[in-house]
């Protein structure tokens, strides 16, 4: 109760210092019907304001921007089914000139003017709510932690990148309704190696990079409303009809994410263009929304079925993996699609049904295009050859221990990794107690970089390249303290604990699926995010799990206890001494006895004097 | 008892000294830890403000052309003579209008530039001739039978800072001086009231400061049409294309901004700063369903409807993320194929002819058909390349309009020449600025007062140099700027309570202002207590036993002595 009465009063203080701004604004007489109730609404006319120039031949103007979706379904081992969108949205625009004047087709003129303004070279952010269990479900298409996670690189003419990363912040937690305005300078860290520019340019000075996560943040509807505004079609045509959020968000994973990056317009690559991906992955766990049946369908997923593509769009697509499919036995696909497509993703050669839905006839008779039956999958999955996962070990509220293990599978490669870890200030680790071990061994990292954290101000940045050996599981620990953290530096609900974002684990991985690393093959977009150089390795990038830890959490009354004591302590303290200086101390005579008082009262009544 | 009376005495000065302690040292000491910083602010200066006196000075140079006057009454012309107007528009703000009139003859170059065959030439060579400053006009005078003007007009006003002012029929020659100049004076008024600042746009723009009594409903729309002040502008060009599958719109946004809109903002940047951009949103669509018109076989709109137009497309056109400044919208909309041709009806149930309507401090929208592109037979989607000419006619008129470039009507006997390839004219662009500069100096002043009030209200508040420092300076701008507008330097005063106005809103919405570290008194009080409590009583009380001791002993005296 107590802290109640410690917090309350200062909002209910604060609230009334609005009123008084309030009233004492609106003591400035202003217009009569000034304000959002009125507005008049005038018929133009134009008179002899018209310039009265030549009119200029209207030539018809060469669009430049293209637009293209696609859906990938994927039933996935478990039996539940992963639905991945990709958008993608190429803006034939040179930022390197600076030109002012900005004219928009396509591409949303939101995202342009940050971009624009704050010399963005890429962008990259992701919001998802929940955790991608790699060892049932396989890797994701595109890997985002739970919570946001924003890295951007800047252009290297932005001399203030602290400032305009700030900046950048909070517009694009007003563009996206999150809460990204909470990153600041102490959960915000500079990655030397794992964070690459994924689009075109030679610019790897990670003075401009800046990452950053809030793995607390809860993503809902009002994140999906906003990133449905940023495609051309919006919600009203070709998939993107499909995202409905109660569905969405009824599901066991949904993962939305934006990335902006300048990419190669031609094979040549003498000019840029900017791309803008907008993913959106969900897994949906149909066994227990669908009555116990195991049927699925896109109907059944999202609510919504498909009527047309959007018209804006030059690729439309829907894959089906029926990779493990191939003879019919788990599932049927209705109608079926007698096209078949093959990509190599992540390693490994799937195939795919296809269905474009630029041709008409897709849709045909049925409206609901896909409608399975499903079966058990029988056989194995293929397991993940890289695949990560992160505790915290130790008792009490003093220490700790946080425990990364990661895993290859690969059962005769070794590769390298990259482990990033950015941990609060307030966990303060103990760098010298860190320990690499594979195999019961010592496996010394080859590249460590490691930067410490300051109180209030910035995290802990630890890098570190390491080799891990085949079929192993590779251990990284390192203790920590946990500080005490000022009361105002508490969360509203202290001791749910506090969240410590994912550790992220970069890896060239070994393949034994030749990838193709051309890019004048058009290719599926889910299949050509990551730059790809090598044809016997393919980049995965895993992220563990964000860890909860428990601080020492005070009592939120103390405040005002401890003031109450220490008042009076020293009331108490300070009363005895002022009445040992202020008093006067004299030796009384000792009063008579009571058997003598009684006995002179008895003498008086007698007339004899008394003792 | 010597010993005791000592000891008393010990006591008592021990009682007395914590007491001089505890006020000589405590109470300042907890006065001083517990209180919040205020810097100085100029409270005097900012009182003065709140009684704004402005004076808007400006020059008139009235020349006569040969045959207007004789040479006695060229030489006996007096050479200034200023008018002022006095208006009190309410307690607290009163306006002093002053024209300061030069009078003097034409020179030969000048006579010269006035002999050419049109109104326009003379007025492109008299500019040419010499270029007024800002704010200033010349009153060329010319003679009866001056050809330069058809023949019932009798003031032409120039595209600068020039007009022609034919002298009446009566006024031949012989006429005394004096007559000759009370027949120009209520004709020069007259070109004032069209060329530089009038009432009307002052009061306008004093807005912010002065209430006014709503006189009547069409000069209200006309003061709230246009835009507040504010340093920049961002302008949208939005092209709303309702149905993709139908219409493949193709616009040169990029050409038409370049050769119609540009060269007006690049005439208004000494207003203001203007961003520009432009975007096509697809599947965007009005919010009203327009009536089908069967007799014409076209859809409706009607004025009344038009206020629920913009609501869900607004949410479509999303604010410019990167500034805050007003964003000024214009809507291209072309009609779905299967709503169209639309057509928009004013109040009198008659088609506009513009097709297009503007919302007062919101930007304008325009109704596109295009049916011209259907043929029988077509198959969608049809391409449609935009005839930017025509669009741009009609968002340049609604600009000029929310920006507040007021075509007030001239009297009938004026003509005025069509504005060039810069859509504005000079006097324009100084009328503006006439009224951009009362109405940032009337805002400027209210946010500084209104400040000043707060801080004085709520002892709290934490006052940081910083704050401090933006409210100097923007009171020292409001005096520069006023002192400016005295003499008559438009140029300079506008950019004075520019940043005025900048700077007042800075102080004004300071975060730090707003910080957290407010407690109310009595709950700062429900802490103290446990310390002053126990503290104060056993001072007190001693303090209260001495001097009845004193009072004890002095009444002892008093009865000894008796």
């Amino acid at each position: 109760m107590a802290s109640y009465w410690n917090r309350n009063p200062i909002r209910v203080f604060v609230f009334l210092i609005l009123t008084v701004f309030v009233v004492v604004r609106s003591n400035i007489p202003s217009t009569p019907g000034e304000g959002a109730e009125e507005r008049r609404w005038e018929a133009s006319q134009v008179g002899d304001v018209d310039p009265g120039m030549s009119v200029a031949p209207p030539h018809p103007h060469t669009n430049t921007d293209s637009f293209q979706e696609e859906l990938v379904v994927r039933p996935l081992h478990s039996g539940d089914i992963y639905a991945s969108f990709q958008f993608r949205t190429v803006w034939e625009a040179d930022f390197s000139r600076g030109n002012k004047v900005s004219h928009y087709q396509l591409f949303p003129k939101s995202l342009g003017q940050v971009i624009s303004k704050f010399s963005v070279r890429e962008l990259h952010i992701s919001f998802t709510q929940g955790y991608w269990r790699t060892m049932q479900w396989g890797q994701p298409f595109l890997p985002s932690p739970p919570g946001a996670e924003l890295w951007v690189w800047f252009q290297d003419s932005v001399t203030d990148v602290d400032g305009t990363w700030k900046e950048l912040t909070n517009v694009l937690s007003g563009i996206f309704c999150a809460s990204l305005n909470f990153i600041d300078s102490t959960n915000t860290v500079q990655p030397s190696a794992a964070f690459k520019p994924l689009g075109v340019g030679n610019v790897t000075d990670h003075r401009f990079l800046r990452y950053a996560t809030l793995p607390r943040e809860i993503v809902c509807t009002e994140n999906l409303t906003p990133w449905k505004k940023l495609l051309p079609c919006g919600s009203k045509a070709g998939l993107a009809v499909l995202l409905k959020s109660e569905k969405l968000f009824h599901s066991s994973f949904h993962s939305q994410a934006v990335h902006i990056r300048p990419i190669c317009q031609d094979q040549r690559c003498k000019s840029t263009s900017l791309e803008l991906r907008q993913t959106l992955n969900a897994v949906f766990d149909l066994h227990t929304s669908g009555q116990a049946k195991r049927e699925w369908s896109l109907f059944k997923m999202f609510s919504r079925t498909l009527t047309e593509a959007c018209p804006l769009a030059s690729s439309s697509k829907i894959y089906i993996d029926i990779t493990d499919n191939s003879q019919g036995e788990q599932f049927e696909l209705s109608p079926a699609s007698s096209l078949l497509s093959q990509a190599v993703v992540l390693g490994d050669r799937r195939t795919f049904s296809v269905y474009d839905l630029t041709d008409q006839a897709t849709f045909g008779s049925t409206l609901s295009p896909f409608d399975k039956k499903w079966q058990y999958p029988i056989g194995d999955m293929l397991r993940p050859l890289l695949h990560a996962e992160r505790y915290v070990a130790g008792y009490g509220l003093q220490t700790g221990e946080i425990h990364t293990v990661m895993y290859n599978h690969h059962p005769y490669r070794s590769f390298p990794v990259l482990l990033l870890d950015s941990v609060p200030w307030y966990l303060r680790l103990y760098i010298h107690t860190l320990t690499v071990t594979s195999k019961g061994k010592e496996n010394k990292p080859s590249y460590i970089h490691y930067q410490p954290s300051k109180d209030r101000l910035r995290p802990h940045l630890l890098e570190m390249l390491v080799q891990l050996p085949p079929n192993s599981a590779t251990e990284v620990t390192v203790e920590f303290e946990r500080a005490l953290l000022k009361w105002t530096e508490y969360t509203p609900d202290p001791n749910h604990g506090f969240y410590v974002g994912s550790s992220v684990i970069s890896s060239l991985v070994p393949s034994t699926v030749a990838t193709n690393t051309s890019i004048t093959q058009e290719q599926p977009l889910f299949s050509s995010f990551f730059p790809c150089k090598e044809e016997l390795s393919y980049f995965v990038r895993v992220y563990t799990e964000p860890l909860l830890v428990n601080l020492p959490t005070p009592d939120f009354s103390m405040p005002y206890n401890v003031i109450c004591l220490t008042c009076t302590v020293v009331a108490v303290g300070y009363g005895s001494l002022y009445n040992l200086l202020t008093r006067s101390f004299q030796i009384e005579e000792p009063s008579p006895g009571l058997a003598k008082r009684i006995a002179n009262v008895i003498r008086r009544m007698r007339g004899v004097p008394p003792l | 008892m010597a010993v005791t009376e000592v000891e008393r005495r010990r006591g008592k000065l021990a009682a007395l000294s914590i007491a001089a302690m505890v006020i000589l040292v405590g109470v300042p000491l907890w006065w001083k830890t517990t209180q919040t910083y205020r810097a100085w602010l100029p409270v005097a200066q900012i009182n003065e403000l709140a009684k704004l006196q402005l004076q808007l000075s400006a020059d008139v140079e009235v020349v006569f052309a040969r045959g207007t006057a004789t040479p006695e009454q060229q030489k006996k012309v007096p050479v200034t003579q200023t008018q002022d107007e006095d208006h009190a528009v309410d307690e607290d703000t009163t306006l002093r209008y002053r024209h300061e009139t030069r009078y003097r003859t034409a020179t030969v170059m000048e006579e010269d530039a006035l002999k050419q065959p049109t109104a326009a030439e003379a007025d492109l060579s008299l500019h040419r001739l010499s270029e007024s400053p800002c704010g200033s006009l010349v009153i060329y005078v010319i003679p009866e039978s001056s050809s330069l003007l058809p023949e019932n007009v009798n003031v032409y006003i120039g595209q600068r800072r020039t007009a022609l002012l034919r002298i009446g029929a009566q006024m031949k020659v012989g006429k005394t001086l004096k007559q000759l100049l009370a027949h120009l004076e209520p004709r020069v008024k007259q070109i004032l009231q069209v060329m530089s600042f009038s009432h009307n746009d002052i009061t306008a723009a004093l807005s912010d400061r002065v209430r006014f009594s709503p006189d009547n409903k069409e000069s209200i729309a006309d003061s709230m049409r246009a835009f507040k002040s504010s340093p920049g502008y961002e302008i949208t060009f939005s092209l709303l294309n309702p149905d993709p599958k139908s219409h493949r719109l193709h616009w040169d946004i990029e050409g038409a901004v370049q050769t119609y809109i540009q060269p007006l903002l690049t005439k208004l940047s000494p207003v203001a700063n203007f961003s520009l951009d432009s975007q096509i949103l697809y599947y965007a669509m009005l919010g009203v369903n327009p009536r089908y018109d069967s007799s014409r076989s076209a859809y409706i709109l009607n004025a009344d409807s038009l206020a629920h137009v913009i609501n869900p497309v607004e949410a479509r056109l999303g604010s410019n993320a990167a500034s805050s400044n007003p964003v000024l919208n214009f809507l291209l909309y072309v009609p779905d194929a299967h709503h169209s041709p639309l057509y928009i009806h004013d109040h009198k149930k008659r088609e506009v002819q513009t097709n297009a309507f503007h919302s007062p401090r919101w930007g304008g929208i325009m109704v596109y058909n295009v049916n011209g592109f259907y043929q029988t037979g077509t198959n969608f989607p049809v391409d449609v390349n935009i005839n930017m000419a025509k669009v741009m006619g009609v968002f340049l008129a609604q600009l000029r309009l929310l920006l507040g470039v007021q075509s007030t009507a001239p009297p009938s006997s004026f003509q005025v020449a069509p504005c060039g390839s810069s859509g504005l004219a000079d006097w324009e662009l100084d009328r503006l600025m006439w009224s951009r500069s009362v109405e940032n100096v009337a805002t400027a002043t209210t946010t500084i007062t209104s400040l000043a009030q707060l801080l004085d209200q709520i002892g709290n508040i934490v006052i940081n140099d910083n704050i401090a420092q933006q409210v100097s300076s923007a009171v020292t701008s409001l005096q520069l700027a006023v002192a400016e507008l005295e003499v008559g330097n438009l140029g300079f005063a506008l950019q004075y309570s520019k940043e005025a106005i900048l700077a007042s809103e800075k102080a004004f919405f300071d975060p730090s202002l707003l910080h957290l570290l407010y407690f109310p008194d009595d709950q700062k009080f429900a802490i103290y207590i446990p310390l002053f409590l126990p503290m104060c009583v056993p001072i007190l009380l001693s303090l209260l036993k001495i001097v009845s001791e004193v009072r004890q002993r002095r009444r002892e005296k008093q009865a000894k002595k008796d």
